[in-house]
């Protein structure tokens, strides 16, 4: 799943588009103030400090600042006027938004484009526009304060001089790979020539953030400057305060020529750019990038491919050539179904981190977890994490050891990459209490029970909770399939019952489920959300139902899966016909992951729910492997064979024998590599499709996050609905019932999905 | 005097030191006070008998070769010479250090039993960096007003020149291990792990533990913080190196006791004060954030080695054995000012600020009534932080909870014999120094209250108030 995490390591509120009247204000005064303002500029703003122009960027309408055409028509007006200005001899650029320099282009321009040519006109303006500044007699320093992302990145790279706060919050990168762009306003062309090819390919194709420090190491920002406590003002203000004295001590001390432009290229350096001034070299490095790209994406998205060419052609053909085909690759991209694919992902997730239900009556300030194993203990670990009291409570010493330790070593990991100290670790680790009895119960404010799946136990455990726990605690239950309107019948304050379906590993998986049942509070609702935002996670709410939303996509695509194994098709096989079509993950490899015996479990129960529309492979073969202990990665057996310390595995070869008791003959009809990849997908779809038709899902929006960051539905198809709607579900439909034909009702097409294959207008999304 | 108190104390700036040449000498005009005495009624009162010190070296002169316990006895034995108290009536001593030598690691009782001091009378060490000394009073004030001893000697020791190196932990783990190791077989075995990364030393640690700042580092932000610029901040250190060799010329520095170093001279003075002129402080470099910062070697305290030591004892049986007290010791306050993972916002040496209001209020007096101030000067950027802080409502009222300012010190009774800037900083010696020297202060200008205020590593601070007794 590190694939779906690496794509979607951006935060969230990059993209915020609310009208802060604060920011209105704050900007309406720096009006009054900032002389020689000829027009009242809204977002762009300059004062004179002796001979040092400070440009000022303020987004009135937003909480971040993103590079619009509003924001680069005051931008360039005032370069305009500080180049046309003797009395000027040099300008700082800086942001007076708290945490935010520049957060990227503005998405919406670019989704509002609707040619190539449209927005490859965008990106040549960038292009001259940062040409400009970038040749600017005059020295332009960029103060960085908070996120530099995208064209914030370029725009900072293209001036002489960048200075960053020494601040967690202080990322640098160029993400527009995640949203299936490329950097297109000069920095694939800048980026390689100033932190060299390994250093700009490896930003540019993960798109990952920088830390300042680290930044700094890379040469891609000069010097750093402290964060500040409170002092006569508060802190967020008093360090951008003092960004901008050292912005302009720099600004003045680079005009008299004090700090050298050119930095001293260490010895290192110097061997690596002798050695890249081959081209021998550097073609071996394009095509190893390449390979790797391919490898990893199977070719599936465009966007880094892309960007190899363009930094390709511009360090082997020239600038121009670079500059053309940097802003013509940005504008076929731009058009791609994969480019708005992973926007709407995007856009999707912004939205599923905001609580639609609102403030919940009461904070969750203490929060117990029954059963400390990998559940448990990861939900404990991303609650401490964000300061949250947690009581981890356990049956047994060993499972409360094992829970606690699985706590520890995640901070610890944290620690040793150094995003930590051990002494943060240690302070964040003394809000964890690790227990065996009830004791403190009384004072928790949530209690999420994540125990075996049995609906018995848990029964026992929510009347215990109950029995010790206040009338206004909220009992959630972390199960995977079972109803919570089950869960719930042994309570006596349903309203207060709800389900947190968290995904393993809890501290990786950025989703959680929600299900609500129709007994369940507005409120409880709005405070399992609020926790769970707390925790860091995507948060789809669903209702009530056998597998609420994600297993029950999951289910059917499982029991595909193993007809398909039944069938001959060997795990290795299927799994790279699934990671072929975009899954990161292949159907095996999943298998054994959620665990075998969690998924023979899982198809019993929704198999006796759904009836045969669940059916495919035999449920059997599944109880058989669990019985021969074959219960995947966590008994070193499953599918494949799993050893310690080994990254390469072998298909376990006892399940050959056991796929040979449930052999099936494959109809050629229906076994193309394609058509196994569109009946294990198209099962998935339809059930997808199926619950936003029964109203489990609320909107098509949470369905494509939930299978994308859930389940790892092909990011680049942009989750089911997307799928739908890109692919057509006329075509889909007519896959399906030539599946219908062999294996019956499992392949039937729902009526909204049928609806929508006969009125191609129809879309999921808008 | 000077009419100085017509500037306006209301910022940093206005603070700033047109008071170089004051006068300190002249005694106070008499001030209506808010309150006559501290002496509370019911509780005994604690006086400070008299204070010494070793004079106070740079870390790497004279007493280079020495170890902390010698230090410590200079001190202590020059009290005992000092005052002629008989051994046998202490009761009990507690003595501050920072980087312990581990040889002596309780170095209390260590240097008492060197010093002579009867091996019936019990010492602890306390450790509570810069202001260890100041605890080891606070206890002794504790242990006299609760009746428990009649006189109890507090002090504190720092010796800089030489401090703990260790092996690696590995290097120490495989040590232990050889121990252990019962065959030949096996300590070859282990003898054979032995790296090359075993064989790097571990230094005391530069940083915080808890924040992994350096406290130059730490200093620096704040004087950032609150806008203190390089210019104010050499302007502090040269007045403070400036009043110190004044008082040191006429011979005020009275708590300094000659100490002799075995095979060297006998050490007579400070080494530390060295008045220099703005020109040539300006020339140096940041000592720790560059390019940009405004902490130099020049405006900071530096590495010190020296001991000092008091005599707290009731009044009454001060009196009763015919000593002439110098001060009550009354009030003291150590504050805690650690908010787990805002500290590195806060800043570590920033407890004054917090620690006076306190004792402020706890005894019913206002600054207006402090006659004589005595802040430890770690870093000219940091005490000038904390009187623009003190200054600052809005400081007050968004970081402390208070309704108002405290209000800052005024500048002519404020460190005027110098400060640990020029004189020196002993970590765990500086706080006896403050005490005394507030005390010598308060007898030579005729004042009645003075305050003490010092910062510490850890987000701590420490404040006392200290009255005169009748003359």
């Amino acid at each position: 799943m590190v694939v779906i995490q690496a794509l979607f390591a951006i935060t969230g509120d990059t993209c915020c588009y609310t009208v802060s009247l604060y920011s209105v204000l704050l900007n309406m005064s720096e009006i009054t103030w900032n002389f020689n303002v000829y027009s009242a500029r809204t977002h762009v703003n300059y004062e004179i400090k002796g001979d040092v122009a400070v440009i000022r960027i303020n987004d009135p309408t937003s909480k971040v600042n993103t590079l619009s055409v509003h924001m680069q028509k005051e931008m360039t007006e005032i370069m305009d006027e500080i180049w046309a200005n003797n009395a000027i001899t040099s300008a700082v650029l800086i942001s007076s938004k708290p945490g935010c320099f520049i957060a990227g282009a503005d998405i919406n321009m670019i989704q509002a484009c609707k040619s190539t040519e449209e927005v490859t006109n965008l990106s040549q303006e960038g292009q001259k526009m940062f040409e400009k500044i970038e040749k600017s007699p005059k020295p332009v320093i960029a103060a960085i304060n908070g996120s530099c992302l995208g064209g914030g990145l370029e725009l900072a790279i293209a001036c002489q001089y960048r200075v960053a706060t020494k601040n967690k919050k202080t990322v640098l990168g160029t993400p527009e790979v995640l949203l299936g762009l490329l950097p297109g306003a000069g920095g694939t062309q800048r980026l390689p020539k100033m932190i060299g090819l390994p250093g700009a390919f490896d930003m540019m194709l993960t798109g990952r953030n920088i830390r300042s420090d680290k930044a700094k190491k890379m040469g891609l920002v000069h010097q750093l400057v402290d964060t500040l406590g409170p002092g006569l003002k508060s802190p967020e203000e008093r360090t951008i305060e003092y960004l901008e004295e050292i912005a302009v001590d720099c600004a003045r001390g680079i005009v008299n020529k004090k700090i050298p432009l050119a930095k001293e290229k260490s010895m290192m350096q110097k061997i690596q750019d002798y050695i890249m001034s081959y081209p021998f070299v550097r073609n071996q490095i394009y095509s190893t990038v390449q390979k790797k790209v391919m490898k990893q994406t199977k070719g599936l998205y465009p966007a880094p491919l892309k960007i190899i060419e363009c930094v390709k052609a511009g360090m082997e053909q020239g600038l121009d050539a670079g500059y053309l085909a940097e802003s013509q690759n940005f504008g076929k991209l731009a058009m791609t179904s994969e480019s708005r694919a992973l926007i709407g992902l995007y856009h999707g997730q912004v939205a599923c981190k905001k609580n639609r239900f609102g403030v919940p009556k009461k904070d969750v300030k203490t929060l117990a977890i029954l059963g400390a194993g990998l559940m448990g203990a990861g939900i404990a670990q991303v609650s401490v994490d964000k300061g949250i009291n947690t009581i981890l409570k356990d049956t047994t010493l060993e499972g409360l050891n094992r829970g606690q330790q699985q706590v520890y070593k995640g901070l610890n990991d944290k620690t040793k990459k150094k995003s930590i100290t051990s002494f943060e670790r240690d302070s964040t680790l003394s809000s964890l209490t690790g227990q065996l009895d009830y004791s403190g119960f009384q004072k928790a404010d949530m209690v999420i029970e994540a125990v075996f799946e049995d609906i018995a136990i848990k029964h026992k455990v929510l009347r215990e909770v109950e029995a010790v726990t206040s009338p206004e605690c909220i009992f959630a239950s972390n199960t995977s399939a079972l109803p919570i309107k089950d869960i719930a019948a042994a309570s006596t304050r349903p309203e207060k019952v709800v389900g947190m379906h968290y995904f393993s590993p809890v501290d990786k998986m950025q989703l959680l489920e929600i299900i609500t049942t129709d007994k369940t509070s507005k409120d409880t609702t709005a405070s399992a959300v609020a926790v769970g935002l707390k925790q860091g996670k995507i948060i789809i709410v669903v209702g009530d139902g056998p597998g609420f939303y994600t297993t029950r996509c999951l289910a059917p695509m499982l029991a595909e899966a193993v007809r398909v194994l039944q069938e001959g098709v060997d795990p290795k096989k299927l799994d790279s016909l699934t990671t072929g079509f975009g899954f990161p993950v292949g159907a095996a490899t999943l298998a054994d992951e959620v665990g075998i015996d969690v998924a023979a479990h899982v198809a019993e129960d929704l198999g006796k729910a759904f009836g045969s529309r669940f059916g495919g492979g035999d449920p059997e073969l599944l109880k058989t492997m669990v019985e021969k202990g074959f219960k995947g990665r966590k008994s070193g057996k499953g599918c494949y064979l799993y050893q310690p310390g080994l990254k390469h595995k072998d298909v376990n070869p006892e399940l050959e024998e056991i796929l040979e008791l449930y052999k099936m003959t494959p109809n050629p009809a229906v076994s193309s590599d394609s058509d196994v990849q569109y009946r294990l997908v198209s099962r998935f779809v339809n059930e997808a499709v199926l619950c936003l038709q029964e109203g489990i899902l609320a909107n098509p929006v949470e369905g494509d996050i939930g299978a994308v960051f859930g389940l790892g539905f092909p990011p680049c198809l942009g989750g089911p609905f997307r799928f739908v709607d890109t692919f057509g579900a006329d075509k889909l439909v007519e896959k399906m019932r030539r599946f219908e034909e062999v294996y019956g009702n499992q392949f039937t097409p729902c009526s909204l999905l049928l609806d929508h294959a006969k009125d191609p207008s129809k879309k999921f999304h808008k | 005097m000077n009419s100085l108190r017509t500037c306006p104390v209301n910022s940093s700036r206005a603070l700033q030191f047109a008071t170089w040449a004051l006068s300190a000498s002249a005694p106070l005009q008499a001030q209506a006070k808010s309150k006559k005495t501290l002496s509370k009624p019911g509780v005994r009162n604690v006086v400070l008998v008299e204070g010494v010190r070793t004079p106070f070296l740079q870390a790497g002169t004279t007493y280079a070769d020495l170890m902390a316990h010698d230090l410590a006895r200079g001190a202590l034995q020059g009290l005992l010479n000092r005052t002629a108290f008989p051994k046998e009536a202490v009761d009990y001593i507690v003595y501050g250090t920072v980087i312990q030598e581990v040889k002596t690691s309780n170095v209390a009782r260590e240097a008492a039993l060197g010093a002579g001091f009867s091996d019936k009378t019990p010492a602890h060490t306390v450790t509570m960096a810069c202001i260890s000394s100041n605890q080891a009073m606070t206890t002794a004030v504790g242990l006299v007003a609760s009746g428990q001893c009649d006189a109890v000697v507090a002090g504190g020791v720092e010796f800089m020149s030489d401090v703990p190196i260790r092996h690696s932990r590995k290097m120490r783990k495989m040590m232990l291990s050889l121990n252990r190791a019962r065959t030949l077989g096996a300590r070859l075995s282990l003898l054979g792990s032995l790296r090359l990364s075993h064989l790097v030393p571990e230094l005391p640690a530069v940083s915080e533990f808890s924040t992994a700042e350096m406290m130059g580092h730490s200093a620096d932000r704040l004087a950032a913080a609150f806008g203190i610029s390089r210019l104010d901040q050499d302007e502090f250190a040269l007045r403070s190196h400036v009043l110190a060799k004044k008082a040191q010329d006429e011979g005020l520095l009275t708590d300094i006791v000659d100490f002799k170093v075995p095979g060297k001279d006998i050490v007579s003075k400070d080494n530390g004060i060295r008045p220099s002129t703005m020109e040539q402080m300006s020339k140096l470099k940041p000592a720790f954030i560059k390019p940009h910062g405004t902490v130099t070697a020049a405006n900071s305290s530096y590495l010190t080695d020296g001991a000092s030591a008091v005599l707290i004892m009731s009044e009454e049986k001060a009196l009763a054995m015919g000593y002439k007290p110098k001060a009550y010791l009354s009030d003291s306050f150590s504050d805690f000012l650690f908010h787990g993972k805002l500290t590195k916002m806060r800043c570590v040496s920033f407890s004054p600020t917090y620690a006076i209001p306190k004792v402020l209020e706890r005894s019913g007096l206002t600054l207006a009534d402090i006659d004589a101030f005595e802040f430890h000067e770690a870093f000219a950027g940091q005490v000038l932080a904390n009187l623009t802080a003190m200054e600052s409502d809005w400081f007050a009222q968004n970081c402390m909870g208070r309704k108002a300012k405290v209000g800052a010190p005024p500048m002519e009774k404020f460190n005027l014999w110098g400060g640990s800037l020029s004189l020196g900083h002993p970590f765990a010696a500086t706080g006896c120094r403050l005490v005394t020297m507030v005390a010598h202060r308060l007898k030579k200008e005729g004042g009645q209250y003075g305050l003490v205020a010092a910062c510490a590593a850890g987000g701590q601070g420490h404040a006392m108030l200290v009255e005169a007794c009748p003359q």
